[in-house]
């Protein structure tokens, strides 16, 4: 059945699906995880760094990129996809500080990108974007804001998902993590991330890249030594929980 | 269309649209595009224009704005008031015209020039506000309001329009004034005055208009700088309508006839 009518994108099948756009998704369950946390007064996103060649400069591959001075978004999936998509939100976010003087909301620019993205479903001769996008920032009034799109052209708030590989695995940890007091401080935010991360990359620190947006200041992208030594901290915590644990089951 | 765009050599606008349509599209996310009017290919308004104004012509259009209209910021937010005459040549239509478009409770548009104009643009206007508000679930701002209008105007520059607009309202970023014309320029200021009797509008607002003036006092001072400017500006008479835009609001404040005001302001002098 899927057969005559998963190739031209604007077909509906008899039961309601459009396959393209289900493909599509596959397409981006393959790209590498990224995970995204709202805290209080920061937010924070982590993607998985894919190893490079020997010979590959590492900087050229960038999955977190700022689309204004406030908002920020990684993506899973196509990455020649995503660098159009980002194109035309960058675009966006100067024309509606030229036509409207002031600088978008982080729901205004996820409406945009996820329309774009719409848009491409229903179109003669193209198809859907390959990604899913997590869109984060802080609004005029200093709300932050987690967006999450995907490429049939919805979006959703939330206070903290996963896209990507194994996205399952960081969002059932993520539900049992994701707490008020986990989230309490900024750093605390920043480790919980981490934490996400470590659950589905391989070898720790080094293959994590992540990056922050503080209220009122723009897109900060951390260091890989200061990832190293927020690493450390949550193997050493994880250790003193483990010896509290057997010192318990001893007593 | 995906295929169009591929072959981008040739001008297929020319071919699927026998008129040259003046199409510019209002970026609000809003992927709107006006196609308000569609003007016949080879006629160019701005020089058919140009001939019209031409001192020696024998043809000669003036697009006087003939009307008084002002406001101002102070403390308490933002007064506006008009007068309420609508001329055609040395003809009066009416006296009792209303020159201000009341777009939302928080913003209001002034009327000055051609009332056509003026009434059509707004308007339009007006509906672009409601279309912001539904898709973005906030009130527009007073500035992107007047962006919005000035750009609209901006793409018929030269074409004849005649509009001198004040966009008044008080958003997120305070109390918004702001001066929009029919050449584009759009101005930010504390006191804005427009149309034929703007200069005798302006005499009375600048000897008397100060920051921290009462509520009562600014009604005072608007109405009179009005009245004062329908008193000898043949082209402004009628009533003087007057707004105060508040932080919850606009309230419509008086409309008084300027004959009761000739009797309150002028006459008991004598």
């Amino acid at each position: 059945m899927a057969a005559r009518y998963d190739r031209a994108i604007t077909v509906f099948s008899p039961d309601g699906h459009l396959f393209q756009v289900e493909y599509a998704q596959e397409a981006v369950k393959k790209g590498s995880t990224a995970v995204g946390i709202r805290g209080k007064d920061i937010v924070v996103l982590g993607v998985e760094k894919k190893s490079v060649a020997k010979l590959q400069e590492e900087r050229t591959v960038r999955k977190i990129c700022a689309l204004d001075e406030h908002v920020c978004m990684a993506f899973a999936g196509l990455t020649a996809d995503a660098r159009i998509v980002i194109n035309r939100a960058r675009v966006e976010c100067q024309s509606h500080r030229l036509t409207v003087e002031d600088p978008v909301t982080v729901e205004y620019i996820t409406r945009y990108i996820a329309t774009l993205k719409q848009r491409y479903t229903q179109s003669n001769g193209r198809r859907p974007f390959g990604i899913s996008a997590l869109i984060v920032g802080f609004d005029y009034d200093g709300t932050p804001r987690l967006y999450q799109t995907d490429p049939s052209g919805t979006y959703h708030a939330w206070k903290s998902n996963a896209i990507g590989r194994s996205a399952k695995t960081v969002r059932e940890f993520l539900e049992k993590n994701y707490t008020e007091e986990a989230i309490a401080t900024d750093n605390d935010a920043i480790k919980l991330a981490i934490k996400a991360l470590l659950e589905v990359v391989q070898s720790g620190g080094k293959n994590i890249e992540l990056a922050v947006i503080r209220r009122s200041q723009p897109l900060k992208i951390l260091e890989s030594k200061e990832i190293e030594t927020l690493v450390a901290e949550i193997e050493k915590e994880k250790e003193e929980e483990a010896e509290k644990k057997k010192q318990k089951k001893a007593t | 269309m995906a295929l169009l765009d591929i072959c981008r050599h040739q001008d297929w606008k020319a071919i699927l649209t026998p008129f040259g349509a003046q199409n510019f599209s209002v970026s609000c996310g809003s992927e709107v595009t006006c196609d308000e009017f569609k003007v016949p290919v080879g006629v160019d308004p701005s020089t058919f224009m140009n001939t019209l104004s031409k001192n020696d012509g024998k043809l000669k259009l003036q697009f006087n704005h003939g009307t008084t209209t002002l406001a101002f910021k102070f403390q308490h937010g933002v007064i506006v008031a008009v007068d309420s005459r609508c001329t055609a040549g040395k003809y009066i239509d009416t006296q009792y015209f209303k020159k201000v478009i009341e777009i939302n409770p928080y913003l209001l548009g002034t009327m000055s020039g051609s009332a056509a104009d003026c009434v059509y643009w707004e308007r339009v206007l007006a509906q672009h506000c409601r279309i912001y508000k539904l898709r973005n679930k906030e009130e527009i701002t007073v500035s992107a309001a007047s962006k919005l209008l000035s750009n609209m105007l901006a793409g018929y520059r030269g074409m004849g329009l005649s509009i001198g607009s004040m966009i008044c309202g008080w958003d997120k970023k305070g109390p918004g004034l702001y001066y929009v014309d029919e050449n584009g320029t759009r101005l930010s200021g504390n006191m804005f005055s427009t149309g034929s009797g703007h200069s005798y509008a302006y005499g009375v607002m600048d000897s008397g208009h100060r920051y921290d003036l009462t509520v009562p006092e600014a009604y005072d001072l608007a109405q009179r700088a009005i009245y004062h400017a329908t008193h000898r500006d043949a082209y402004s008479g009628g009533t003087v309508n007057m707004y105060h835009v508040k932080q919850d609001g606009w309230i419509k404040v008086s409309q008084e006839d300027v004959g009761e005001l000739y009797q309150k302001y002028l006459f008991k002098r004598k």
